[in-house]
């Protein structure tokens, strides 16, 4: 009935005498509940194919909390052998901190490029401390059905994009979009650096805002709220209540036309949803614009510097670097995509698509990913609640860009006048 | 005669300030410990004295988010106040009433979510008042409410008046049943002495009954505020530990889980998360404090 410090000592207590490590033995630490079923019945068997001798097991913890407790179980030395790595600042800190040992001298690691690991090394990018293993392409899914049905195709333009909705919206009955606002992360992952990547140009706008030259206040970005502030009048009623997991069903049961999100998604319907389903990308402001899409390097692995099986596990990420590796994650783990140079063939028809964005369009990572999240106020959190704000009508596009502006100002020195 | 060393109540006392030692007052006191310690990247601990208390409520950042889940956890306790212990007392008082057809059955489907995982009742609840799978406006429109139709727990300024009418639903059966228990003890000669006198049964309650069970009142009251001053499990299991929309959630408890495990790419600080906690156990001892004084001690007792 309370929430008391006692009583989390106490959990903290049990959680710490679970563990114990036998030699030769891994245990891989992860947020990806959804992926246990494939690591236990696909990914290890094939590791222990070539490597009998190692034994590995998968121990996930849901992703709200995995960051929090993985800094606690690292600091007690109660962690596991290998580290799933958040991307940018959450395993940079735990680098420093000691806990994330470097690769350097891992032969696998050439095997990817440097944009690939950025995300896991060092801000002078002489240190990597994870292997990248995927990442995730931000778009919009659409029911088939419901288009074919109405005489519809996947827009290219923005003008498209709003014709679409309004169609949908007055020759249907279905919701246009399945977004809502009530859990935020989907306003600021799925949404504002999703489509806003066509705005700030990709790299070039994200560049700008590290090193000073734009300000959140430029039409550029203010220009991406004030059309999240349209979308209000094409998603369900009540969206301001509505979860993340209220909108993957509206869209399953075919209730909901358009789906904003990223490829994680695909595996989901592909089990759910019984009728067919596309992707198109962000629009772009004219048909021939330069298209950008948001290409975020996701997931990747590291030892525990505390490990007592350092072999095993550089062993373990040599393997992760191999092509088999990427061959079964990207097929069998739909909709995250091997950050290896190894070619493989995607076989799941949304995938493909998704991943032959990249031929056409400039690849960006998530808007924030990198350094801004750093400061205090958090400004992952921040976009998180000023986005959904803007989706819920409650503040306009200016205001939710002069509090970005500012919460940033206060801490990153490019950016103070 | 010989003053032996009274053995036998240290044996009798040990197991239980053993265990309050170890796991109450001890947590207790080295959490006000580390609120006086700043953490550096690598992890180390240094003494910093009341550093972490500056930054909290000194620097605009930290001490807005502060006093916003402090004002938030202020309304949440005086809607628990304004509606569980007045409905609490009600209801004690109507399954008091003698002759009441079906008493136990009411009392024990009162108390029932009481005994329930708050995770179970902000699902349920959540999913009553979703827009999508909840009472449908079609059904709100049948009996000519459809005006009720909103989304409740996702608009600012309804959202915790709404998680604190849950909580109050929840449990409202412990009140009650404090307060009934009380109002059974009151012998029935004072009750027919009054009705003898002419006393209607609305005299005697106010006269007689709720004098008598004032000091129920005053406990009642108290386990409502450390109660909701601790509270946290039905905002994270409805709201997340954001606490949204816009913070308008956010109370002591989310805010201090936000502070010491982080959340996303925030990242949490033991040492700051010990200040958050050492000021929720200073509301709660100055709360308490306060009452003590100022109610407690002028409340009269009557010997029944």
């Amino acid at each position: 009935m309370t929430f008391s410090l006692p009583r989390l000592l106490a959990l903290g207590l049990t959680a710490s005498l679970g563990s114990t490590a036998l030699a030769q033995s891994l245990t891989i630490e992860s947020w990806r509940v959804d992926d246990r079923a494939l690591w236990e019945s696909a990914l290890i068997p094939a590791f222990n194919r070539s490597h009998p001798d190692i034994e590995i097991r998968f121990r996930p913890t849901s992703p709200t909390e995995y960051d929090s407790s993985i800094n606690a179980r690292l600091q007690a030395g109660t962690a596991g052998d290998l580290i799933t790595c958040r991307p940018f600042d959450v395993s940079l800190n735990l680098h420093q901190q000691g806990h994330l040992a470097s690769l350097d001298s891992l032969d696998g690691l050439a095997n990817y490029q440097d944009f690939a690991k950025r995300a896991w090394s060092t801000d002078d990018g002489q240190t990597t401390f994870c292997m990248p293993m995927a990442s995730v392409i931000h778009g919009f899914l659409y029911n088939k059905e419901i288009f074919a049905e109405l005489g519809l195709t996947p827009p290219h333009s923005r003008e498209q994009f709003f014709q679409v909705l309004d169609t949908i919206k007055n020759n249907s009955r279905v919701t246009p979009l399945a977004l809502g606002s009530n859990d935020q992360w989907e306003a600021n992952q799925i949404v504002f650096t999703n489509i806003g990547a066509n705005y700030w140009q990709g790299e070039q706008g994200r560049q700008a805002l590290l090193n000073g030259e734009a300000r959140f206040t430029d039409d550029a970005f203010v220009a991406v709220w004030a059309e999240m502030a349209r979308w209000g009048d094409y998603m369900g009623r009540g969206y301001q209540s509505q979860t993340y997991g209220d909108s993957q069903n509206l869209f399953a049961l075919g209730r909901a036309a358009i789906y904003p999100t990223g490829s994680w998604d695909i595996a989901y319907f592909n089990d759910q949803a019984d009728f067919e389903f596309g992707a198109f990308r962000p629009p772009v402001e004219q048909p021939s614009d330069q298209c950008y899409i948001s290409d975020h390097t996701d997931i990747g692995i590291g030892i525990n510097a505390h490990s007592p099986n350092q072999e095993a596990a550089r062993t373990f990420l040599n393997w992760v670097a191999g092509s088999e590796f990427a061959e079964l994650f990207t097929n069998r783990v739909t909709g995250f995509f091997s950050l290896s140079s190894h070619e493989v063939d995607v076989t799941d028809p949304v995938a493909a698509e998704m991943i032959g964005w990249r031929n056409d369009c400039e690849s960006t990572i998530r808007l924030n990913a990198q350094v801004m999240n750093r400061g205090t106020p958090n400004m992952e959190q921040e976009l998180w609640v000023v986005s959904s704000q803007v989706l819920n009508g409650t503040i306009s596009a200016e205001a939710a860009a002069a509090r970005i502006q500012q919460g940033f100002a206060q801490w990153y020195e490019p950016q103070s006048d | 005669m010989s003053h032996r060393f009274p053995w036998h109540l240290v044996f009798f006392l040990a197991p239980a300030l053993i265990i309050y030692g170890v796991f109450s007052a001890y947590p207790l006191v080295d959490t006000l410990r580390l609120s006086f310690f700043v953490e550096s990247v690598t992890g180390e601990r240094r003494f910093s004295g009341l550093t972490n208390f500056y930054t909290l409520l000194g620097e605009s950042t930290w001490s807005n988010a502060f006093w916003n889940a402090l004002w938030n956890n202020i309304r949440f306790f005086l809607i628990h106040m304004l509606v569980q212990n007045p409905i609490a007392l009600l209801l004690a008082a109507l399954l008091s009433l003698k002759g009441l057809k079906g008493a136990r059955t009411y009392r024990t489907l009162i108390f029932l979510p009481t005994l329930l995982s708050v995770v179970i009742i902000g699902f349920i609840w959540q999913l009553i008042l979703s827009p999508l799978w909840g009472v449908s406006e079609g059904l709100l429109a049948m009996l000519g409410l459809d005006f009720l139709f909103d989304a409740w727990l996702g608009n600012e300024s309804s959202a915790l008046t709404t998680l604190a009418l849950i909580s109050v639903w929840q449990f409202v059966g412990i009140p009650m049943m404090l307060i009934y228990a009380s109002l059974l003890s009151i012998p029935d000669d004072i009750i027919e002495a009054a009705t003898v006198d002419g006393a209607s049964p609305w005299r005697i309650f106010w006269r007689i009954k709720l004098p008598l069970v004032l000091p129920t009142l005053g406990l009642v009251t108290i386990l409502t505020f450390v109660g909701n001053f601790n509270a946290f499990e039905l905002i994270y299991a409805v709201k997340g530990a954001l606490a949204g929309p816009n913070y308008s959630t956010d109370i002591l408890g989310t805010f201090f889980y936000r502070t010491f495990f982080g959340y996303q790419s925030q990242i949490g600080s033991a040492t700051l998360g010990a200040t958050v906690a050492t000021l929720m156990f200073l509301v709660i001892l100055l709360g308490v404090m306060a009452y003590f004084f100022a109610i407690q001690r002028r409340l009269t007792r009557y010997q029944m």
